[in-house]
């Protein structure tokens, strides 16, 4: 368990050095340039100089590279251009809004898809069966972006039930000890302000988490479909164990094995589904803030933020590869 | 022993409603099984034994009903029961042992844990209580060391091992009933013995009545008080299990009887009988195989000659077509534990014998004696670590040496036949292209040559013809097995390796497939490894033994001496562990 831990925080280095090479030859492939996007398409020569020297977007794009890996060496994710601040606190301030949005997600759709696969597979055939199969694959097709501005205008605009965009209303003044609001106002007794902030989560997390929901559910009633033909499941039966006990000790904790380790590839989904979901909530993460950088061209934002966001995808994924050792006892040695 | 029975079956019919409609699985079944009686259901797969067990628990497959007759427990109808009443009898009033130990226990919670819920929700001991009696339960169904053993998981544990727990939970709320769905026919004979002394003691001593369902004569004889048999869905005989056995009143018993490998029974000497003796064989399948089928075995018959002089032209019968010298495999194992290395682990140990060309050598063993193993090297699946094995004089090939030429010949003159003919054909290929694989492989012939060549081939197996459009999963055990062995002869090998391939097989069926086999070595001079772990067959079709037993061969010889004068202590145990060993069976083993 050890030796795998290490070999898959080892096998991260050249991942990550692969990924970087990647990214900072796609983000100066990109049209235009930073300094003309930080000053506009009638900027002077001069000006556009000017900038692409403080940066040192003039010097070769090898030496660019070996700098900027010198720098991450030592922490240092580089300076945004447009918000003059380091790239590292830029992150820092958003990602807990980015943290909170896909734990609620992925808790709302991990909530509902279980349940619904399961019922679904006891129906096997029957019309909440075929009900359900129809509404997830809708919930894989329907594009996230569209989900959210149908939710938004529905709930918010017409219906004025949940707010339309934001973490927190504006006239709401509360202390952030963590940046995770819900949990803000929890510790520090807050309730209006955590209450406020899940209320701004519910749209945007419900949007984000349609995908990951409908995926889920399906593995999850296939996966009970075979389970619950197994021969353990008739002795179980058999030897009298109660339904209940059945359903749980047997069927579900046999059949959720497979359905973990599809959550844990859902992750990556939902940071980039995140994208998509904050610009159209207008919510402070990181996904809202990647998409203003490249419009901006803002290319120490982009190489950082990926680079992190890739980080933090592989640390999710070695959790759950290690937890699926605790959950399957013939794989723990 | 009270009077009124325990369990009374009155009549039951049981059906599975199914895309095409309604099909009968078992009807008019009638039997009792009084308290503390052993009762025996026999019959071969399909017979309805199974599934009237199944109904008795009220455990039948999704689609399937009683749909007639009473099944009375203590007077009350169970058939009749709404479901919730019969799920509270069962494990409690009625428990069950299933039948394959690999996959009837949670692979997820701890084996004591599944005692103990047995115990708890049985309310035989209040939530919490469970593990002394867990303890108890497990120690009197033979477990060894029951304490640690039930803090560790169904992987952890051997086959065997896995049964006495499934025993344990049949037995841990004491039922009434115990119904024993093939109980050990999945584990390896002298496992088997120790398990079923142990349930039959056990069973007697509690006073519980055990419906025994099993395929296997012999085994019903020596554990029943009383036999029914079952066929096609009905009963079609039942008594006190040894007259039954020595005065068989129904043909089909006759058939099942004669059918049964024993020890008595003799080598099939096709060989010797020549050509008639082949056509008799070929008559009998034709007999007992289903559909038409027009060409008759004498134009093979006729090839017969001219297959034996080609033999004789190889180098003749007896001389050695398989060497295997001073082989060994080692494989390597990961260890336990945190930072634990691989350890070696030795599967085959310096074993070496002979395979003579145009006879029938078998390697017996239990499961882990390695003798698959063997017969993947000698099939060029893996390669030994030490030792030689040459074929017709020249090294095997094997899948990392380069040579693929000279591989690519040798798997033209070596086929398998594999156990599972469930699983050794593809399912997505019809009967034909099956057979016609290997042919269109190795290039030979055109189209219409290839077309001949299957069509000689399922006569030489006796199918019919109309089944070459079919798939795999349209056709019995004994037809598909019957298509594997016609694929294996595609090529006209010179060896065939059959590892367990009648095995998964009904007796009836298993003795058709033996005598095929014979007649077809008879014919074409082909020569056999056969590996097996069942004693009784290998007596029918070996002329040499070789009996493996943790890697090592322990004894080697003919069949004769081995079986008549068994040179080590524990092919004695194995012998001795063949159910109905010593049971005189009414029809006589050897009509073969």
């Amino acid at each position: 368990m050890v030796r795998l831990i290490l070999r898959r925080l080892a096998l991260l280095v050249p991942t990550l050095l692969g990924l970087s090479v990647l990214l900072f030859a796609w983000v100066r492939a990109l049209p235009g340039g930073p300094a003309t996007a930080l000053l506009g398409e009638r900027a002077t020569p001069e000006a556009v100089e000017r900038i692409n020297a403080l940066y040192g977007f003039d010097r070769p794009i090898v030496e660019q590279y070996v700098r900027y890996l010198g720098q991450l060496v030592t922490g240092n994710f580089g300076v945004s251009t447009r918000t003059g601040r380091p790239v590292l606190e830029e992150f820092a301030s958003r990602f807990p809004a980015t943290v909170e949005l896909t734990v609620l997600a992925l808790l709302l759709a991990v909530a509902v898809a279980i349940p619904l696969g399961y019922l679904a597979a006891r129906h096997q055939g029957r019309t909440l069966d075929h009900l359900t199969v129809v509404a997830s694959l809708l919930g894989v097709t329907v594009p996230v972006f569209f989900l959210a501005f149908l939710l938004k205008y529905a709930f918010a605009v017409e219906l004025g039930w949940f707010p339309s965009s934001g973490r927190q209303d504006p006239a709401m003044i509360a202390t952030h000890p963590t940046g995770l609001y819900v949990l803000d106002g929890l510790l520090t007794r807050e309730w209006d302000a955590s209450w406020d902030a899940l209320v701004h989560l519910v749209l945007p997390a419900l949007a984000l988490g349609s995908i990951p929901l409908a995926v889920i559910a399906r593995i999850t009633r296939a996966s009970v479909i075979d389970v619950q033909s197994a021969d353990y499941v008739r002795t179980a039966r058999a030897k009298g164990l109660l339904p209940r006990h059945v359903r749980d000790r047997v069927v579900l904790r046999n059949a959720l094995l497979p359905v973990s380790t599809t959550i844990g590839l859902q992750v990556g989904l939902l940071l980039s589904g995140a994208v998509l979901t904050e610009t159209v909530f207008a919510f402070p993460g990181i996904g809202s803030f990647l998409a203003e950088a490249v419009f901006n061209l803002d290319y120490a934002v982009l190489q950082g933020f990926i680079l992190i966001i890739a980080v933090v995808y592989a640390l999710v994924n070695l959790l759950v590869d290690v937890s699926y050792g605790l959950i399957d006892p013939r794989i723990a040695r | 022993m009270s009077e009124a029975p325990l369990l009374s079956i009155r009549d039951l019919e049981v059906s599975f409603r199914t895309d095409a409609g309604t099909t009968t699985a078992v009807r008019g079944v009638s039997f009792d099984v009084r308290a503390g009686e052993t009762v025996a259901v026999v019959g071969e797969s399909g017979s309805g034994k199974s599934t009237t067990a199944a109904a008795v628990i009220g455990l039948l497959a999704g689609n399937g009903r009683v749909t007639g007759g009473q099944i009375l427990l203590d007077g009350v109808d169970l058939a009749a029961l709404p479901p919730t009443e019969l799920a509270r009898l069962r494990g409690s009033r009625i428990g069950m042992v299933p039948q394959d130990p690999m996959s009837n226990l949670n692979p997820v919670r701890l084996v004591g844990r599944q005692v103990d819920e047995t115990l708890v929700d049985n309310e035989v001991v209040p939530a919490g209580r469970a593990r002394a009696r867990t303890v108890e339960l497990l120690e009197e169904a033979g477990l060894p060391d029951a304490g640690r053993r039930a803090r560790q998981y169904p992987h952890e544990f051997s086959g065997g091992m896995r049964q006495r727990a499934l025993i344990a939970m049949g037995l841990a709320a004491r039922p009434a009933l115990l119904i024993a769905d093939e109980p050990t026919s999945a584990l390896d004979v002298t496992v088997q013995r120790t398990i079923l002394d142990n349930l039959t003691e056990l069973t007697r001593s509690l006073g519980v009545a055990v419906l025994l369902i099993t395929h296997d004569l012999g085994l019903a004889a020596e554990r029943a008080q009383r036999v029914v048999v079952m066929y096609g869905g009905e009963v079609v005989e039942q008594g006190p299990s040894e007259a039954l056995l020595r005065a068989p009143q129904h043909p089909y018993t006759r058939r099942l009887l004669a059918a049964a490998p024993s020890l008595a029974s003799r080598r099939i000497e096709l060989a010797k009988q020549g050509v008639l003796g082949a056509d008799a064989v070929a008559a009998d399948l034709l007999a007992t195989t289903a559909g038409e089928h027009g060409h008759g075995a004498a134009a093979p018959a006729g090839a017969a000659a001219g297959a034996r002089a080609d033999v004789a032209a190889r180098g003749g019968v007896g001389t050695p077509l398989v060497e295997v010298e001073h082989v060994s495999k080692v494989f390597s194992l990961r260890g336990k534990g945190l930072l634990a290395r691989s350890q070696p682990f030795t599967a085959v140990d310096d074993v070496s014998f002979v395979v003579p060309r145009g006879r029938t050598v078998a390697v017996v063993g239990e499961s882990g004696s390695g003798k698959s193993t063997v017969a993947r090297m000698i099939l060029g699946l893996l390669t030994p670590s030490s030792g030689r094995i040459r074929f017709d004089g020249e090294e095997v090939a094997s899948g990392d040496r380069v040579d693929r030429a000279a591989q690519v010949r040798f798997r033209r003159r070596v086929q398998p036949i594999f156990q599972d003919p469930y699983a050794s054909l593809d399912p997505l290929y019809t009967i034909y292209r099956t057979i016609e694989e290997p042919l269109r492989v190795h290039r030979v012939g055109d189209a219409a040559a290839r077309r001949d060549r299957v069509h000689a081939l399922m006569d030489d197996v006796a199918l019919p013809h109309d089944l070459l459009r079919r798939y795999p999963g349209e056709l019995s055990g004994g037809q598909r097995q019957r298509v594997a062995i016609a694929r294996a002869l595609a090529l006209e090998p010179e060896l065939v390796v059959c590892d367990e391939a009648v095995s998964a097989l009904d007796v009836v069926v298993q003795s058709q497939v033996l005598h095929l086999l014979a007649d077809l070595q008879a014919r074409l001079g082909l020569s056999y490894l056969f590996i097996s772990h069942d004693l009784a067959v290998v007596r029918q079709v070996a002329d040499e033994v070789c009996v493996m037993q943790g890697g090592r061969v322990v004894e080697r010889g003919s069949v004769d001496d081995v079986f008549e004068r068994p040179a080590t202590d524990y092919t004695r145990s194995l012998l001795a562990a063949i159910p109905g060993r010593g049971l005189q069976l009414g029809a006589g083993g050897d009509a073969a």
